[in-house]
This record gives C-alpha cells, sequence and structure tokens, in this order.
C-alpha cells in the first residue's frame, strides 16, 4: 500500500511537472514569444550572475570553515619530514589555480550575463586573435613548467635511492584481507626472507624462511598491537601483499603505496612527531577539546585520545574499510628499548617445534648462554637444597649424539664447557653421567648404547681437563623412561643424558 | 537572402546541390518498411542515435539510483534501509532485534562498482558518443547515412548485448561484480577472494567485450564515414568542432579499446585456464596458489592505456557539442577555431603517453612517473586554450540563454573546476597523499562526469528538435539545469574537503577511522543533495519521453538559425537526410554576423571577394 501511495505521488508530481511546463509555453504563445523570451533572458541573465557571486563566496568561505580540518591547514600539519614538502607544493598549486579558477569563473559567468540577447544589438564577429591566444598559450604552458620542475623536485626527493651506508630502519608491512602485519629486524637490523609457499596460518602466517638466519630475530606484530616507529629515523617500509592489492596508507605522514601480491614496493620517510607531540598541538583548538566520548563528558579529551593510523587506500574487496592499525611514534631510546624487549617471532613460537630447520643443528646465542644460567642454577639449588626438595638428576639437554652413535655432535661441546666450568667452580662435586634411551630397537642393545654415550660424555669432559674421580658414568637403556614411549614426544623426552649428583 | 527559409525543400540544395543519384536506388524504402527493420533493427543513423541516446537514459537512470542507495549508507548510516528490501532482498540485512536494515557492505561495492562501470562505458561513452556521433556524422558532412549502416546497426545491438548481460548479473544471487569498475586483479581474477569476482565478475568480462565489439564497429563507421562520405565543398576544415571531437574520440577508442580487450582476455585466462599473466605469490582462502611470475601491474597498464583515452573519449564529443552550441546560441563564431582542432589532436595524443599517472602508487618504479607527470601536465595547455576560446566565444556575443547555451556554461564551469584540480593529482608528488582519496572522486566527476553530463543535456536540448521534431520545453529545461548545477556542485565541492583531510574513496563506512569520521554532517550533506540531483534528473526524463510526442512543435527547418547542414534536411526525417540532391558545402559552418547577415549556412554560395574557410 506505502508503495501505491508513493507511486501515486511521483506521478502526481510529474503530472504538475508537465503542466507547470504546458503553462509556460501557454503564457509564451498568449503574450508573444519575443516578450517571453526577453524576460526569460534578462532572469537568466541574473541567475548567472547570483549564482556566481554564491559559488565564488561559499568556495572561500567553506574553505576557511573546514580549514582545520584539512591535512596542513589546521593542528594536522605533517607528522613526516617530506609531508612538508608535499604540503607546500599543494599550497603553490592552489594558488596558482585558484587564481585561474576565479578569474575565468568570474569571466564565464559575467559574459553570459552582460551580452545576453537584446533586440538592438548585434554580435560581434570575433574569430580568432593570434596575440591573445598566444597569450593564454603561453602563459598556462610557463605556469605548469614551474609547477612541473617543482614537483618533480620534491617527488625524486620523496624516493631516494637508499644504500648500505644510510642508516635507516627496514620494517615491513604485509596487507592481507582485512588487516595488516608488521615485521620488525631484530639485532641485527635485518628482514630474514620469505616466500608465500612457507605460509601456514597456524604457525607462520607471513611465511617467513627460517632458513635464513637475518629472520630468526624478527620480530612480528600481529593483532592490534601498536606499531611502534622511532621520532627523527629514517624509515623503509617495505610493503607487501599475501592475497589481493592492498595500500599502505599512513595520513597523517602522507605516507601511501600500494601492496602488490609478487612485486614487494616500498616507502621512505621520516616521522618528526612523537604521538604525544602531535596531541600537544592539538590540544590548542577547541574542536580537540571536547570529550572523545560524547556519552563520557569528564573522560578523556579528543586531543588526549589522538593516535595517529594506518589505513588501506586500495579497494581489496568487502573489509576494505576495516584494516585500522594503530601507529605510535616514540623517541628513538623508547623504540630501541621496547623493541630489545619484544621477543623474536621464532623464539616464541618456531624453535623446536617440527618446522624448526635448527632443531638439533642449531644453538643460538641467547639459548647458550640462558642454558649455562639454567645448568648453573638447577646445580646450585641442589647444592643449598635444605629442604630435600631439589632433585639430583639434572638432564644435560644440550647434549646430543648422531643417530644410533655414541659420537658427540659438535653443538654438544656448549653444555659441556659449561658442565667443566661449573665443575671447577664447585670443587666438591661428584657426578655420574648416565645415558637413556626410548624402548625402539632391542633393549640389550639401547643399554649398550647409553652405556657408550655416557662414556663419551664423560671422555670429552676428561679432555677439557676434568678429575676423573669425580666422574663416573653408567647407562640404563629404556628402563628409566621420563615418559611414556608410546608418542613420538615422549619417546624424545626419554632419549636423553643426566647427570646425578653423588656427593656435594 | 538566407533568413529566407523555404518550408518544405531548399531550392539552392535542389537546383545547385550535388546530385549523387540517390533517387535511383530504392533500397531504402525496401529495407525500412517493417515496424522491425525500422524501427528495431535499424540501420539508419537517425534511429540508431535515438536508440543509443534512449537506451543510456535507461542505464543512467539505473547508475543514479545505484549512487542515491550507496550515498544513504554512507550520508545516513545510522538510518534504517528496511523499506528498500522490497527492490534489494538479502542485500539488506535487517536485525532482527532492532528491525534496522543495512545494506550489506558486499553489496555496497557491487552498488558502487556497477555505478562506476555503467555510468563510464553504457551511458558516458555509448550514451553520449554513440548517440551524437550517430546523429550528427552523416547529418553535418552531408552525408546519406554512415559509411556501413549494416556495421552500425550491429554497433548498437552489441551495445544492447552488452547491457543485457550486465543487467543480468546484477541478479546473480552472489550478486555482481564488486572490485571497483577498474577490475584490478588479483581481487577480480580470483573467486576467492569476494563473492562479487565469481558469476558476476564472469559476467561484467563477457558483457565489456561485447561492449568493447561495440566501440569499434562503432568507431571505424565514424572515422570511414568522416573521411570518405563527406559531401562536395566539405573540406576536413570546413567541418564543424562536433565532427573533429568525434572524429579524434573514434580514433581515440579505435586504438585504446582492443588494448583493453587483451588486458580483459588475459584476465579471463587467468580466471578460467590457470594462467599466470597477473598472478604471482597469492596465498588465499588458506592455501597457496601455483600460479607465480605474473603481474598485477601489467593488467593496469593495460587498463589504463584504454582508461585515460577513455575519458577523453567521453569528454571530447562533450567538448564538441559544446562549442557548436556556444557558437550558435552567442551568434558568434568559435574563438580560435583551428586552434580548438588542433587542441583536440594534442589532447588526443597526449592521452596516450599519461595512462601511468592513475599508477604513481601502484608500485611502479617511482622514476617512470617523471615522464608522466610531464606528460600529463602538459595537457592542461591545450585543455586551457580550449577554456579560453569558449571564454571569449561568449565575449560580445548576443546570447541566448536558453537550456543548451546554459548547459553549455555549466559544462565550462565544470570543466575549469574539474580540469584545475587535475593539476594537482597530475603532480606525482602530492598524489601521494591525494591518490584514491574523496578528492580524487570529486576531481573525476566534476571533470568527466557532471561536465560530460552537462555537454550531453547540452546536446540533447539543442538537437532534440533535429531528433523528434519538437522542442523540449524549455522552462522544465531551465529548472533542470539549475537544480543540477547547484546539486553537483554541493556534491562534489564538499568531497574536495574530505578528500583534503584524507579520507580515502571505497569505504563502507568511516567510524572505523578516527581521522576518517568527522564528516558525518558533510556527508549527509552530499547525500540529500545527490537525492534532489537524482529526482531533477527525472525532471528531465518526463520532459524527454513527454515531449517526444506533445512537445512543441517544430515549425521551421532551422530554428536555431544554426550554420551546419543538419537544418538544412526536411523537418521530417528521410531516409538519406535530404530528398534530392545533397547540399554542396561552401565555407567555414561559423560565419554568424560576419557582414551583414546574422548567420550565413554551409551550404549558401560565396559572394564574390568572400573566403569559404578561416
Amino acid at each position: 500500500m506505502t508503495y501505491l501511495i508513493t507511486f501515486a505521488i511521483i506521478f502526481l508530481l510529474a503530472v504538475i511537472v508537465i503542466q507547470i511546463g504546458k503553462l509556460t509555453e501557454l503564457a509564451a504563445s498568449i503574450r508573444g514569444e519575443e516578450v517571453v523570451d526577453r524576460s526569460s533572458t534578462n532572469t537568466q541573465g541574473i541567475a548567472l550572475i547570483v549564482f556566481m557571486i554564491v559559488f565564488l563566496v561559499g568556495c572561500v568561505w567553506s574553505t576557511l570553515y573546514y580549514k582545520n580540518q584539512m591535512l596542513g591547514y589546521g593542528p594536522l600539519t605533517s607528522a613526516s619530514a617530506h609531508g612538508f614538502e608535499l604540503d607546500s607544493l599543494f599550497n603553490v598549486t592552489l594558488f596558482f589555480t585558484g587564481i585561474v579558477f576565479v578569474i575565468t569563473h568570474v569571466l564565464l559567468f559575467w559574459y553570459g550575463y552582460k551580452y545576453r540577447q537584446t533586440s538592438g544589438r548585434k554580435a560581434i564577429f570575433f574569430a580568432h586573435d593570434t596575440k591573445l591566444e598566444m597569450i593564454w598559450t603561453v602563459v598556462p604552458a610557463v605556469v605548469m613548467t614551474y609547477l612541473v620542475a617543482n614537483g618533480l623536485i620534491t617527488w625524486n626527493n620523496i624516493f631516494p635511492t637508499l644504500t648500505e651506508d644510510d642508516n635507516y630502519l627496514e620494517i615491513e608491512a604485509t596487507g592481507y584481507q582485512f588487516a595488516w602485519d608488521i615485521r620488525y629486524p631484530g639485532a641485527d637490523g635485518k628482514l630474514g626472507n620469505k616466500d608465500f609457499r612457507l605460509i601456514d596460518l597456524a604457525s607462520n602466517s607471513l611465511g617467513i624462511d627460517w632458513s635464513d638466519e637475518a629472520s630468526v630475530d624478527d620480530v612480528v606484530l600481529g593483532g592490534t598491537d601498536k606499531i611502534l616507529l622511532p621520532k627523527d629515523s629514517l624509515i623503509k617500509v617495505r610493503i607487501t601483499a599475501k592475497d589481493v592489492l592492498h595500500n599502505f596508507y599512513l595520513p597523517h605522514f602522507r605516507v601511501k603505496m600500494d601492496a602488490v601480491p609478487g612485486i614487494p614496493t616500498s616507502f621512505i620517510f621520516t616521522p618528526v612527531k612523537t604521538t604525544q607531540e602531535f596531541r600537544e598541538q592539538l590540544r590548542a583548538y577547541p574542536e580537540w577539546q571536547t570529550p572523545a566520548d560524547p556519552a563520557d563528558p569528564t573522560g578523556p579529551k579528543k586531543w588526549e585520545t589522538f593516535e595517529y593510523e594506518l589505513a588501506c587506500a586500495e579497494l581489496c574487496g568487502n573489509g576494505h574499510y576495516s584494516m585500522r592499525r594503530i601507529v605510535e611514534v616514540v623517541t628513538r631510546e623508547e623504540f630501541d628499548t621496547w623493541l630489545a624487549g619484544q621477543k623474536s617471532f621464532y623464539t616464541t613460537n618456531i624453535r623446536n617445534t617440527s618446522t624448526d630447520p635448527y632443531k638439533g643443528t642449531k644453538l643460538f646465542d641467547y639459548e647458550i648462554k640462558a642454558r649455562s644460567r639454567e645448568l648453573k642454577s638447577d646445580i646450585s639449588s641442589y647444592l643449598k637444597d635444605t629442604t630435600g626438595t631439589a632433585s639430583r638428576n639434572i638432564q644435560l639437554k644440550h647434549v646430543f649424539f648422531e643417530t644410533a652413535s655414541a659420537t658427540l655432535s659438535d653443538l654438544s661441546r656448549h653444555e659441556l664447557e659449561n658442565l667443566n666450568k661449573l665443575l671447577k667452580e664447585f670443587p666438591a662435586l661428584k657426578i655420574e653421567l648416565s645415558g637413556h634411551t626410548d624402548n625402539v630397537g632391542d633393549a640389550v642393545s639401547n643399554l649398550e648404547l647409553s652405556k657408550r654415550r655416557a662414556e663419551s660424555v664423560r671422555t670429552f669432559l676428561l679432555q677439557l681437563g676434568a678429575d676423573p674421580a669425580r666422574l663416573s658414568y653408567n647407562g640404563y637403556g629404556q628402563n628409566q623412561p621420563l615418559e611414556s614411549n608410546d608418542t613420538e614426544e615422549g619417546r624424545e623426552k626419554n632419549r636423553r643424558t643426566e647427570l646425578r649428583i653423588i656427593s656435594k | 537572402m538566407a533568413n529566407v527559409i523555404i518550408q518544405e525543400e531548399d531550392v539552392l540544395i535542389k537546383e545547385q546541390g550535388y546530385d549523387d543519384h540517390f533517387h535511383e536506388h530504392h533500397h531504402g524504402d525496401k529495407y525500412q518498411a517493417g515496424f522491425i527493420f525500422h524501427y528495431i533493427f535499424s540501420m539508419d543513423h537517425k534511429i540508431i542515435a535515438r536508440q543509443f541516446l534512449i537506451t543510456g537514459i535507461i542505464w543512467a537512470i539505473i547508475g543514479a539510483a545505484m549512487s542515491v542507495i550507496f550515498r544513504m549508507q554512507l550520508g545516513f548510516p545510522e538510518e534504517s534501509l528496511a523499506w528498500i528490501k522490497p527492490f534489494l532482498g538479502k542485500w539488506i540485512v535487517v536485525d532482527p532485534a532492532t528491525g534496522i536494515g543495512k545494506l550489506a557492505p558486499e553489496f555496497y561495492y557491487a552498488l558502487v562498482t556497477m555505478h562506476g562501470t555503467i555510468i563510464v562505458f553504457f551511458v558516458l561513452t555509448a550514451g553520449l558518443s554513440g548517440t551524437f556521433s550517430n546523429l550528427l556524422i552523416p547529418f553535418q558532412l552531408g552525408s546519406r547515412d554512415m559509411a556501413s549502416p549494416f556495421l552500425n546497426m550491429l554497433s548498437y545491438w552489441f551495445f544492447f548485448l552488452a547491457g543485457v548481460v550486465m543487467f543480468y548479473s546484477l541478479f546473480l544471487s552472489t550478486g555482481p561484480f564488486s572490485g571497483g569498475w577498474v577490475a584490478y586483479p588479483p581481487l577480480s581474477a580470483l573467486p576467492q577472494a569476494s563473492s562479487g569476482s565469481g558469476s558476476g565478475m564472469t559476467l561484467w568480462l563477457v558483457s565489456l567485450t561485447l561492449f568493447v565489439v561495440s566501440v569499434l564497429l562503432g568507431g571505424i563507421n565514424y572515422i570511414t564515414t568522416i573521411l570518405n562520405l563527406r559531401t562536395k565543398g566539405m573540406t576536413l576544415w570546413r567541418m564543424p568542432l562536433t565532427i573533429w571531437a568525434f572524429f579524434v574520440t573514434a580514433i581515440l577508442a579505435l586504438l585504446s579499446f582492443p588494448v583493453l580487450a587483451s588486458g580483459f582476455f588475459m584476465l579471463i585466462f587467468d580466471r578460467s585456464l590457470g594462467t599466470s599473466f597477473f598472478l604471482s605469490d597469492i596465498f588465499i582462502a588458506g592455501q597457496a596458489l601455483d600460479r607465480v611470475g605474473g603481474s598485477p601491474i601489467l593488467y593496469q597498464h593495460l587498463f589504463w592505456f584504454l582508461g585515460h583515452p577513455e575519458v577523453y573519449i567521453i569528454i571530447l564529443p562533450a567538448m564538441g557539442l559544446v562549442s557548436e552550441v556556444l557558437s550558435v546560441h552567442s551568434r558568434k563564431p568559435i574563438f580560435g577555431y583551428r586552434a580548438m582542432v588542433y587542441s583536440i589532436m594534442a589532447i588526443g595524443f597526449l592521452s596516450f603517453i599519461v595512462w601511468a599517472h592513475h599508477m604513481f602508487m601502484s608500485g611502479v618504479n617511482p622514476f617512470i612517473s617523471n615522464f608522466f607527470v610531464v606528460f600529463t601536465l602538459i595537457i592542461a595547455v591545450p585543455s586551457a586554450v580550449k577554456v579560453f576560446n569558449w571564454i571569449t566565444t561568449l565575449y560580445g556575443g548576443n546570447i541566448r540563454l536558453n537550456t543548451p547555451l546554459l548547459f553549455s556554461i555549466g559544462f565550462v564551469s565544470m570543466f575549469i573546476s574539474g580540469g584545475l584540480t587535475g593539476i594537482f593529482l597530475g603532480n606525482s608528488a602530492i598524489d601521494i597523499q591525494m591518490h584514491d582519496t574523496y578528492f580524487v572522486v570529486a576531481h573525476f566527476h566534476i571533470v568527466m562526469g557532471v561536465a560530460a553530463f552537462f555537454g550531453m543535456f547540452a546536446g540533447i536540448y539543442h538537437w532534440y528538435p533535429r531528433m523528434y521534431g519538437r522542442f523540449m520545453n524549455e522552462t522544465l529545461g531551465k529548472i533542470h539545469f539549475w537544480g543540477t548545477i547547484i546539486c553537483a556542485y554541493a556534491i562534489f565541492w564538499p568531497m574536495h574537503y574530505i578528500g583534503m583531510a584524507g579520507v580515502p574513496r571505497r569505504y563502507y563506512s568511516f567510524d572505523t577511522f578516527e581521522a576518517f569520521k568527522h564528516f558525518n554532517d558533510l556527508n549527509k550533506f552530499i547525500t540529500i543533495f545527490a537525492i534532489i540531483a537524482f529526482f531533477v534528473q527525472l525532471l528531465f526524463v518526463i520532459n524527454f519521453f513527454y515531449s517526444i510526442w506533445y512537445g512543441r512543435k517544430m515549425k521551421t527547418k532551422n530554428p536555431w538559425k544554426a550554420n551546419t547542414l543538419e537544418w538544412t534536411a526536411p523537418i521530417e526525417p528521410v531516409h538519406g537526410n535530404w530528398p534530392g540532391n545533397l547540399p554542396v558545402v561552401h565555407r567555414w559552418p561559423y560565419d554568424y554576423n560576419k557582414d551583414e547577415r546574422e548567420f550565413v549556412q554551409q551550404h549558401i554560395p560565396l559572394k564574390e571577394g568572400e573566403i569559404g574557410d578561416h
């Protein structure tokens, strides 16, 4: 019914409109077309002038009205070094185009009014004028040359070619439907390689290639963590995409670049204001003094909650409008402290899992150091123990053998050198080295293997100069499993070398 | 002498015209006898022009209605859209608890995409160039018809077929294509990436491939006709600017649309045959694709190699129409005729070497952008020349302020406003910030959307008597003009500000971002004016269709006292345009108020000592 009424109203309106049209035509035939034409021409002429004035005044007024919300004119000045150049280029262009805009519009509408048809007058015959035409060809050409030169200088400054000597921080942004992941290099300052074929949503959503050692200390910020950037540091963002095109867009920093699957792009910029400094800048403006949440008038003000934002500026599907990340600029010191405190993705998620290429073949410095502290604390806690709760059995976690052999792998060196040091530190210590296996294979040969392994550990320690009287060894084969031998994880735990403190 | 108008037959043409022995052929009657061949599969350029126009108007209504719907989402995101559920069905998601209906994001993107595709291709390419090239090329050149009326007929029907396929895609359960009118892969290549990239995209590609065929058939016809079928005395330098504009437009179309077609074919291969022209290193929907080595940027090059000339394919015909209308109604020659022609050529040529200015931020080597900045900004020079020439054409005139002329003034105003913002965007450094923001939306809507529509309206109001033998209503026309220009500026001017604040285009909602959500009032303002603009256009539609049957009748052959040849043909259109001889041309078309005569038509012989060219 509503629709019926709507259609009826529309139909009626159409009829009215047609009647108005007919009426004017009827009036024209009664009053004479000449008379009507003349009065209509005058009305239209005046309308042109009125429109021109309202339009031009409206343009100026609305520009002033929205000034503070537009980049560059109010508090929202550039937050990056190159942004100021870009804003000034915008203003230079605005200056020239503004002049042309006003002059041409005034002439266009003014002529329309001034030369409107009157019965007594005749139009002039003015078909061309070489001098005039030269002027308005050459003047725009000169102005355009100036703008082009200015623009290209700015453009090429914004896209410098960085060399190894330049001191810059390279981070990586990866866009996907519909979020961003950000990767920071660790202490080595290098981002490791990645390959989309290595992507595994559960364990490696960026497809980082762990066999590239540079990737091992890379920090990945997923989820909603703030993206931290250091102030006054040259930052190169390597921009990549996983699925479709995205665009890495930092409006406050005048940074924008497509993220293209298969073709890494980059943008180089220097943030010049910390988030806090930018907030202070906003504070001076009354519109930023209002409460951030209108429902909570006593809560924080708008300027206090201001954040830099990362957005997507290339249509990438239904969630295109929601790819928001908060960016926070801090001082270089704060940034360095923050980054040093971040755990690398590899350490927290990959190390010693099935996808770790270094499992059993490589120990990292931080692991050796951590392990050495751990072993020392295990031993000393037994030595100082008065309650009888500390265990006298301590596993030598970093002692490895070649498969089915008693030959120590090279990696075991670190743990055993460390143990040797501890033996010197605690001279009263006597230990038994014991070998253990899982239940795979024949129990007798397992027993034999475990003995030989314990012996080779002892031999190695003796070579380092340990006192043979303080070291005994034994093999227990599969007889003392820590966990069930039914699972691979259990068996892995059961294959081990331990030390047992005989006397303090 | 020239002011004497002979109703039925022009004595001059009868006696001094060019006899091409047309009367000896009777094929016209044979092929135009029945209703089907007269009105449907017509090969007459006048009928085909009207077919293009009316189809264009229908598509324009659809395309505009779509923009109104997505503008409601942007301007009034809190309001319920449940009332359009009967039309849009599942695309309006009604919250069962509150009863508030929301536009689904996937359909928002489908609407944006379809709006662009429909308006750019179906309305402003086919509807504008198709209509007026067909109507005016044979008429203004003094030809019987197009060089190949049959291809001309096919050109319309391929366009029609393209329209049918696109229309059908609107009703797919997965929705029409929703990846933007530019259809960048991988989004457009992978059905996993978006629901609209499934069947919707397939039909989009089929439709536009048919459309390319239509454009090529039309274009080759326009060029051939202009080069071969000009009447006696009609040298190239005596052609009206409309024809020059259609000529360069057709050349642009012929050179650029095949490149787009090649891009489409590669995209079709990538979608269906497992090739990797545009795909590489993609992990989507939980799996890594074994498609490597392609480049998504290659598609962008191919697309914009058409895409940029395409905006001139749209605007050049409008420029031609406006040049003619301004001259006729100012009662003055167009100022700087030759400069105008050279500008059209320069713009046409430059349009082929600027395409990558759409791609400054797409990951092409920044060094390459240097060249494209230079070429792009050179276009400002011929464009400026044209603007100054139009304004000078008004200077010293005796201007009839009727609807066609008002729309022409509106066109020049829009072309200035939108053209000047192009100077910002063409400078790659500024484009870093402005790319893909509302500043771009404002720029291209004003300069090639609204401006082209204004040119088209000027053309329709001016040549309506030539098409239908009746006038459109002037009062309604003027209301239409003022309503449209006010709404157009009210809609697009504020978008500059939103863009200068950095708000990206193609956002379903601005609320996610602190930086983009400050413009609720402005967005409401824009939406309200978009709705008004839509209804103002309905005024035009009513006026158009009503006037076909009930408009004021055209009583004289040359109501505007214009010089071009279409106004020498009989009021009641005939097959072959002129019943007997063809008019012979003696002069250029802009002899207005040259001596004592207010206007001198092109077929009037020269007086002693008079020169025909300018």
